[in-house]
């Protein structure tokens, strides 16, 4: 045996009697978070790993959860969708952990779906997708298309009187579905072809000169244009720099952005981006006394008051009320017997209404229309009257029309209802 | 006698008229915060109405967004800022209400459409200001949004204004105006041909409104001045292409011109290279953190300032880089691949445990804001300077090759290195300084793109692949082979990218590249004679 083996074994041998001792504590609860916290995503999701262990740490000083500790653990994912397989594996299996808190992008989600089903547990994901999913095992705590995708088009459609649209994103399945999602129902709302433009780039694409000056191109037909932006995180920083470059103005041509919130916004020179718009479900300039109390917290748990929260850390913060709630309801953490109990749970959110998890595993929620402030803050515009409930399949698409999900009635995630059968796609 | 009673009259109503006014617009202003931004509509449009003087003052503040509610007494007041805490004084009164504790005022809230309503109310104020520039923003705002209403006015700020360019774009608002209302055709055909001279997109749009007019040979006016438009809309989008293409092959000179040394030169297959670039936009993001908390009227300078510091900063860490790991695996590509990559990861970690994973915010100075407008076609001119800035470097770096005694040495070293070291060439040291210079001009390349790209660390990835792009088709081990190759790639990606849109142009463009890397193996400038196989 070289020394590297030995070494090797060793710490394996330790790691195995850590696991072990670890298990045999009953007096703690272990919650898994699954996040980035190096890579591309890392930017996005190092947050709402803080926020999970402050949820964690409050919940500790209130008691714990059926008397006992809450035990967070901690794994880092770097940005590596298989990477995130083994470590959902790895949380489940040798660390015992009861729930997993995590993901962000949908290639996460997909990649340990498997898992999750195999090993029976349960996954709480924070951040808007682009729906057309619902599994046993995962409940989502962020928006569904219907959530914000739709209501953004409604209040530009409504309120700022658009008829030409750009969809722009960003070359993965998320823009890919939400914009066939949104090209359905804008020509569903009588938008002819040619007012519709659709353009894709790559990650982390930064030379936007030709597709920006395509858009100001394509606002000059002399109807109102907006854009849609479905673009990821990084490369949304030199395209709203073109556009102030260019001298396209939110008041010319407005870009609604379902991936640009606060945390995003804190690393940039606002001033180009004053009057574009967000559509999410929580905005941190909301004025609820919830809100004052989640971010003072926030404030003293991170030790600055310079941080920002966003609309994913709310979702965490639901989805963790919601599954305290309901493992004190079922008296255990035991997976079937929560995952019975969590449909049907109330929590209220940061925005001054309640939080009820539906039967297809989503929530409903409020949507907000925000416009962007020269302090990087949203300033909300718009909202709907009542909470949205969150829709797995969209009624849009032809192919999902007539599916639904009912986890409680029908225990099926995607029923034909022109079928009659479960599993149907 | 009869005088005398109208003059006191008169002399009455000039007291008391500002006065009415004066209540009028407080109540006005007072009513701001209420209501939807429908409401709001109505109020600003009142307020400007009212003729007030101040009025102007308090749409300005609102526009700027900065007019907020006082919760404590209810006042409208204007909010400034000294240092990091907020100052209030009275918008009309301008009586000053010292600091506002947080959450302790709300702000009077405009969106998009509001603010184009104001945009407009304060052009139709200030037709006729003393200040040009506040005259020709309101021509632009008055061509924007035409009110056939204001035709009249237009006219009248028209005939009296002095200044050709602020004389030309109240002629075209007039003329938006005229097509817009319903005058007579003569007058309207003028009007087209106004637009047909400005030529623009804007114009264009104008026009196409007008294309249904009842009139047939206003229609046909129309028709004509659009075809002019597009015709030579398409000239001037085929310069804009070229010049996106400059822009783009500048930015790739930039982040491929150090590695032309370190892999071109050398023949090291430097993966850490994308990560120097990034630490020249880290140094600039200090640099620029330095100034802002020390000597904010440095700021301008920031970026001449960071450059030599990250020139030193990267090239330090180069030669550290080769002194420590790469000069072990001379000769051994496939282990200097690897270590330079492990290299790369560590100095990603690195800067985000110092910095945090966050992009940071590095400011452009205000020469580098902005565009300007070269006929049809938009110049931004922080493309203009990194165009410029790309090829600056391109030629010092040239100098130092050719003329400088270590441009030679390095040259020798690299052609034969035992006979180098034969003359007396310390080629150790040379091969240091090498890649030093090599990673030095990537920390400059870093201080052009935290301008256009984010400062995060993971801005070096995104550079490496179009880096060793550029170098292998430009043939390794020429420089001019690099330029070249840049700005070919560049301005091809350009042109494809209409057509095929972004993701499929740069496909294109790398089957490209592998086609002409097996038509030619050593790129577009082969280095030729005995030096090759050294």
């Amino acid at each position: 045996m070289t020394r590297f083996t030995k070494t090797l074994t060793g710490f394996g041998a330790a790691a195995m009697l850590m696991g072990s001792t670890a298990m045999a504590q009953e007096d703690t609860i272990k919650i898994g978070i699954l996040h980035s916290l190096s890579g591309t995503m890392a930017i996005s999701e190092t947050t709402l790993k803080d926020a999970m262990l402050m949820l964690i740490e409050e919940q500790n000083e209130a008691g714990g959860v059926l008397g006992k500790t809450l035990e967070p653990v901690v794994v880092d994912i770097a940005s590596d969708w298989p990477l995130a397989n083994e470590k959902a594996r790895q949380l489940i299996e040798a660390d015992g952990v009861d729930v997993v808190f995590g993901c962000w992008t949908s290639s996460c989600r997909k990649s340990v779906l498997p898992v999750f089903e195999e090993l029976n547990s349960i996954l709480f994901y924070p951040v808007q997708y682009e729906g057309e999913e619902s599994q046993r095992n995962v409940f989502y705590t962020g928006a569904s298309p219907n959530q914000q995708a739709i209501p953004a088009v409604d209040y530009l459609m409504e309120n700022e009187g658009v008829e030409r649209w750009v969809l722009a994103g960003t070359d993965y399945v998320y823009p890919r579905t939400t914009n066939k999602i949104l090209e359905a129902y804008l020509k569903d709302k009588g938008v002819a072809e040619e007012d519709l433009m659709i353009n894709y780039t790559p990650f982390g694409h930064s030379d936007w000169q030709t597709i920006v000056s395509d858009i100001k191109e394509f606002g000059s037909a002399g109807k109102k244009t907006a854009v849609v932006s479905t673009i990821n995180g990084d490369a949304n920083v030199p395209f709203y720099k073109e556009l102030g470059n260019q001298g396209i103005s939110a008041e010319d041509i407005p870009v609604v952005a379902f991936s640009v919130g606060e945390e995003e916004l804190s690393g940039l020179d606002t001033a180009p981006l004053v009057g574009h718009l967000a559509a999410w479900n929580y905005f941190m300039s909301i004025d609820t006394p919830e809100n004052d109390a989640f971010i003072e917290s926030w404030w003293d748990f991170i030790g600055s008051e310079e941080r920002v929260t966003n609309d994913p850390m709310e979702a965490h913060y639901i989805g963790f009320n919601m599954w305290v709630k309901a493992v004190e309801a079922a008296g255990t953490t035991d997976a079937d017997e929560v995952i019975a109990a969590l449909p049907g749970t109330e929590t209220p959110n940061l925005t001054g209404g309640i939080a009820t998890m539906l039967p297809n595993h989503h929530i409903t929620k409020p949507v907000f229309v925000g416009e962007i402030q020269d302090d990087g803050q949203f300033d909300v515009v718009w909202e709907t009257d009542d909470l949205v409930p969150g829709d797995a399949w969209s009624d849009y698409l032809p192919e999902s029309a007539p599916l639904i999900s009912d986890w409680v009635e029908l225990a099926c995630g995607n029923y034909n209802t022109e079928t009659k059968t479960c599993g149907a796609e | 006698m009869r005088l005398l009673p109208r003059l006191i009259l008169s002399i009455a109503l000039l007291l008391w008229a500002p006065f009415v006014l004066a209540q009028s617009l407080e109540e006005l202003v007072a009513a701001l915060p209420e209501g939807s931004y429908d409401d709001r509509a109505a109020v600003i449009a009142q307020i400007a109405a009212t003729g007030d003087d101040r009025a102007l003052k308090v749409l300005e503040v609102l526009l700027a967004g900065d007019l907020e509610q006082l919760d404590s007494n209810s006042r409208i007041v204007e909010i400034y800022g000294q240092g990091r805490d907020d100052f209030a004084r009275d918008i009309l009164t301008g009586e000053d209400y010292g600091e506002v504790p947080s959450r302790g005022s709300s702000k009077v809230r405009v969106n998009n459409s509001l603010r184009r309503d104001i945009r407009t109310a304060i052009g139709t104020m200030t037709l006729r200001h003393p200040d040009p520039a506040r005259r020709l923003a309101a021509a632009q705002s008055a061509f924007r949004s035409p009110d056939p209403e204001q035709a009249e006015l237009l006219a009248e700020a028209a005939a009296a204004e002095a200044d050709p360019e602020v004389a030309r774009a109240l002629a075209e608002a007039l003329a938006v105006v005229t097509l817009a209302g319903d005058g007579a055709a003569e007058a309207k055909i003028a009007a087209i041909s106004v637009m047909r001279d400005r030529g623009d997109t804007e114009a264009r749009t104008v026009l196409s409104s007008a294309l249904d007019n009842g009139d047939p040979q206003v229609a046909a006016a129309a028709e004509e001045a659009v075809r002019h438009i597009e015709q030579m809309q398409r000239l001037w989008g085929m310069a804009q292409n070229v010049w996106f293409g400059l822009s783009l092959g500048s930015v790739l000179l930039l982040a491929a011109i150090g590695l032309a040394i370190t892999f071109g030169v050398m023949g090291v297959i430097n993966m850490a290279h994308g990560e120097l670039v990034m630490l020249g936009a880290y140094t600039t993001f200090a640099v620029q953190e330095a100034i802002r908390s020390s000597f904010p009227a440095l700021f301008d300078w920031s970026l001449l300032i960071a450059a030599p510091l990250a020139f030193l900063v990267a090239g330090g860490i180069g030669v550290a880089i080769e002194r420590g790991v790469v000069r072990f695996l001379y000769g051994r590509p496939l282990e200097t691949l690897l270590a330079t990559w492990g290299i790369s990861l560590m100095l990603q970690q690195l800067v985000r445990s110092i910095f945090g994973p966050n992009n940071r915010e590095v400011g452009n100075p205000s020469f580098m804001s902005g565009a300007f407008e070269l006929g049809q076609m938009t110049v931004t001119w922080n493309r203009l300077w990194i165009l410029v800035f790309a090829l600056a470097v391109f030629a010092v770096l040239l100098f130092v090759l050719k003329k400088t005694p270590i441009g030679l040495q390095m040259r020798a070293v690299t052609q034969n290195r035992a006979m180098a070291a034969n003359m007396g060439i310390r080629t150790g040291w040379v091969d240091a300084m090498t890649f030093g210079l090599g990673a030095g001009i990537a920390g400059l390349a870093g201080v052009a793109l935290s301008q256009i790209d984010n400062v995060s660390p993971n801005l070096g990835q995104s550079y490496i692949v179009d880096s060793f792009m550029v170098v292998v088709f430009g043939g390794a081990g020429n420089i001019w082979g690099t330029l070249a190759g840049a700005f070919s790639l560049g301005i091809a990606n350009k042109f494809l990218e209409p057509w095929t849109g972004a993701v499929l142009a740069k496909i294109l463009v790398l089957v490209f590249i592998i086609l002409f890397i097996q038509k030619r193996p050593r790129g577009l400038f082969a280095v030729r004679g005995r030096a090759v196989d050294a």
